[in-house]
């Protein structure tokens, strides 16, 4: 009973960290239809770039391309108010793009403290989320979300090449401060082991979820997001401002991704491989659903218990290492039950 | 007007296009008389496996670069190289290898795949093109029986060997082979071919000296093993073989950390023994052993030379520094020294000062005998195994070190430890009888071999 427990808690655990990964899923899927094929290269460039301004600071040509399109931006935003005769408000946000241009150009090969890196690594993601919006998203508004889901896959080749072209191809480790051990008291009590990087793990999950639960349903914001999501035209016909939309869910998308990167990367090493946990967060969509913030946590928790109960109880009689299509059987037969995942919206075409 | 103008404007880019063409030309035509021996470079600097790929190619590029430098080659005939990445993957392996097979004075002098995946779709196609194909440490490990496959050398030591050389290592450390009896051991496989290959030699060795195996697959790509070491917590084994490859290695080692396993008793693969597989890990990698058929570090002289003929001329390959010594990158030297070596001995025969073809260079690999005295010489001592193959043997060593993770870098645990040679041959011999018979394929008389 207690190595059950142990294996329950365990998966459990392992569960919230899926949750994480698939929260960016559903941000962009609520707030667009679109499948976001390149979750997995988001959480690697951010996890990436964080260990990389810590070790070394960032690399002269990628700061210095940004800071020259960031000052072509800054001069654009004074040309443009000029004619528009918004001068004031336009100036401040061509200070605001040289300042970060400024700014980029200080980071050159200067190594920064975690805490720095995390920031900086912040303001880069929902750079790279805008410029996602901006490239690669709005010239496809109202193409069906087959298109947008092609350009995804494209992103995340371009990400992937991005992230080791800027940073190398090294494996590298992060410590974010948390053991990864054993907690004592836990063990001396129940004789159960539960790590400590995992449950905080889960606590930081959970506080993200909570907070993403409150602006999704409470905030002016998120009720226009799933306008956005319901039906683009309709939404940009009743006066949401779609472009500004996408634009935060990809930028919040990038958090996300960062969060999930440095908790994925502190526990098995900051290398490619972190694309493929994405691939833990498909089943945790299948079922939760992939537009319900609740369902991805239910969803994590029901596939993380379940395959690691799999694999210890039922994987020796077939060979073991059943637990990463094990996890796609049970989203599946929870399909078979509710098509439309477990937190799933009901569509209901009219015909 | 416009017309003429434009005429103008092109002319000196179509001056500029004959006279790249006439360069061009004359460069082909000095191609076919330079004395060049070409190296094809089918390996990985981007994807997934890149640290490893680029590690072994930057070390491979960089010896036979400073042989360039220090000595003008082999004999006066340098070595030339072209990349072409195959991302480790099967389809583009071959693609690069029928880009580049034809390449330089004599075409393809050898191959390294770096990838058992890319040794077995190019190990029939090779031998047609006369290309030795060359997988040190991974591929068929039956192709160790050079009577069936003569232009396969899975050289140093092979997964059979590695997994006997473990065993004896673990006995080595209880105090005799008789102390293994009714130890438990697990191993912790990868869940693939790769994985599955030390296997067979396991339960036997198990069966011979009677401890208890356990093997408990991790499902690609390894980066969730919660379940596993809870399997392993119960069984409370003395030791843990790591047979894993890319994020499972580190994931193993935390995984070990958080249910209290001591990483002294776990026991690496050399494909779970590099720098790659232990800084990921941070702390929870110290005291983690691995096996070795190249060692670590930048105290030999062969890794001075290079820093002093290539880095010292600002034409080093790898951009990052430090990892000139590491494991990847030594054992890139190790396949530069078995490769300049080879083609030495083929010019000894065929003609000094020649390039040599594929052909000629088989016969060359075939009659390696790097013994202690030319490791000497080539400033290599202890930095790998002394190296003989035959026309029977395309092994020529099975011997391994094992190494300890300080924290920081690799400390050597022991000197070159031998597996069970017996055991693993007959084996090989097997296996390598079955393929023969499901080809068709006659065995060599290597008696008639010269």
């Amino acid at each position: 009973m207690q190595f059950f427990l142990e294996v329950l808690i365990g998966g459990l655990l392992s569960g919230v960290m899926y949750s994480l990964v698939a929260l960016g899923f559903v941000l962009i899927f609520k707030a667009s239809g679109v499948f976001n094929f390149a979750q997995g290269a988001l959480v690697f460039l951010a996890a990436l770039t964080t260990v990389g301004l810590m070790e070394r600071g960032a690399p002269g040509w990628i700061a210095g391309l940004i800071a020259a399109i960031l000052l072509g931006m800054a001069v654009l935003a004074v040309r443009k108010g000029r004619g528009a005769a918004l001068g004031g408000r336009d100036w401040r946000k061509a200070g605001m793009f040289a300042a970060i241009a400024v700014g980029t150009i200080l980071l050159i090969h200067k190594p920064l403290p975690f805490w720095g890196a995390v920031a900086v690594t912040l303001v880069f993601m929902v750079g790279v989320g805008v410029a996602t919006e901006r490239v690669v998203l709005r010239p496809l508004v109202n193409q069906p979300p087959i298109s947008l889901f092609m350009a995804t896959i494209g992103l995340t080749f371009f990400l992937e090449g991005l992230a080791q072209a800027m940073w190398g191809a090294n494996v590298r480790g992060l410590d974010i401060g948390i053991p990864d051990e054993p907690i004592q008291w836990v063990m001396d009590r129940w004789g159960v082991l539960v790590s400590s990087f995992d449950l905080a793990g889960a606590g930081i999950a959970a506080v993200l979820v909570a907070s993403l639960a409150v602006f999704f349903n409470k905030t002016r914001i998120g009720r226009a997001l799933r306008a956005v999501a319901d039906d683009h035209q309709a939404a940009l016909a009743v006066g949401i401002p779609l472009k500004q939309i996408w634009a935060i869910v990809w930028a919040a998308a990038g958090f996300v991704a960062l969060v999930a990167g440095l908790l994925w990367g502190a526990r098995n090493g900051v290398q490619f491989a972190l694309t493929f946990v994405a691939l833990k967060a498909l089943p945790v969509l299948i079922l939760g659903g992939f537009e319900s913030i609740a369902g991805a946590i239910v969803g994590g928790l029901i596939i993380g218990a379940s395959e690691k109960l799999a694999e210890v109880y039922i994987g020796p009689m077939v060979g073991g290492g059943i637990e990463s299509w094990f996890a796609y059987v049970v989203a599946l037969l929870f399909l078979l039950v509710r098509p439309e995942g477990l937190f799933g919206e009901k569509h209901i075409d009219r015909v | 007007m416009k017309a003429s103008i434009l005429g103008r404007s092109l002319r000196p880019v179509a001056a500029t296009l004959a006279a790249a063409a006439i360069g061009l030309g004359a460069s082909g035509a000095a191609h076919a008389q330079a004395k060049e021996q070409f190296i094809p470079l089918t390996g990985y600097w981007v994807g997934p496996y890149a640290a490893g790929g680029s590690g072994f190619f930057g070390g491979m590029v960089d010896y036979l670069t400073m042989l360039n430098e220090r000595d003008g080659g082999v004999n006066g005939v340098k070595f030339t190289f072209e990349k072409c990445e195959t991302e480790y993957n099967n389809a583009r392996g071959v693609e690069c290898y029928e880009r580049l097979k034809k390449k330089g004075p004599t075409g393809a002098t050898l191959v390294h795949p770096l990838s058992t995946g890319i040794t077995y779709s190019i190990l029939e196609k090779a031998p047609q093109d006369k290309v030795p194909i060359i997988s040190m440490g991974y591929g068929r490990t039956d192709a160790a029986d050079g009577r069936v496959f003569p232009w396969v050398f899975p050289l140093i030591t092979t997964y059979w060997s590695q997994a006997s050389a473990m065993i004896n290592y673990i006995a080595k450390k209880e105090g005799g082979h008789d102390k293994l009896k009714g130890k438990k051991i697990v191993l912790l496989y990868h869940d693939s071919a790769y994985g599955k290959e030390p296997h067979a030699v396991l339960q036997d060795e198990a069966k011979r000296h009677g401890f208890d195996l356990t093997l408990i697959a991790v499902a690609h790509p390894g980066n969730e093993q919660g379940a596993q070491w809870q399997q392993i917590r119960q069984i409370r084994p003395d030791y843990v073989i790591l047979w894993g490859w890319g994020v499972m290695n580190p994931t193993a080692l935390k995984a070990a950390q958080k249910t209290g396993f001591p990483r002294e008793k776990m026991i690496g693969v050399w494909w779970a023994g590099a720098e790659e597989d232990t800084i990921p890990a941070g702390d929870a990698a110290k005291g983690y052993v691995a096996a070795g058929f190249n060692v670590a570090g930048t105290n030999y002289p062969v890794i001075r030379e290079i820093q002093k003929y290539v880095y010292g001329k600002g034409k080093g390959e790898m951009d990052d520094k430090s990892r000139v010594g590491s494991i990847y990158y030594n054992r890139g030297v190790v396949a530069g020294i078995i490769t300049a070596e080879a083609v030495r001995l083929a010019q000894e025969r065929f003609g000094k000062g020649q390039p040599m073809t594929g052909e000629q260079v088989r016969w060359g690999i075939e009659r390696l005998n790097i013994d202690n005295a030319r490791l000497k010489q080539l400033g290599a001592e202890g930095f790998m195994p002394p190296l003989k193959v035959t026309c029977q043997d395309h092994e020529g060593s099975g011997l391994v070190k094992f190494q300890e993770w300080d924290g920081k870098q690799w400390k050597v645990l022991t000197d070159w430890i031998e597996p069970d040679r017996k055991l693993v041959r007959d084996k090989i011999e097997a296996s390598a009888a079955a393929y023969a018979k499901e080809k068709g394929i006659a065995l060599r008389d290597c008696s008639k071999e010269n």
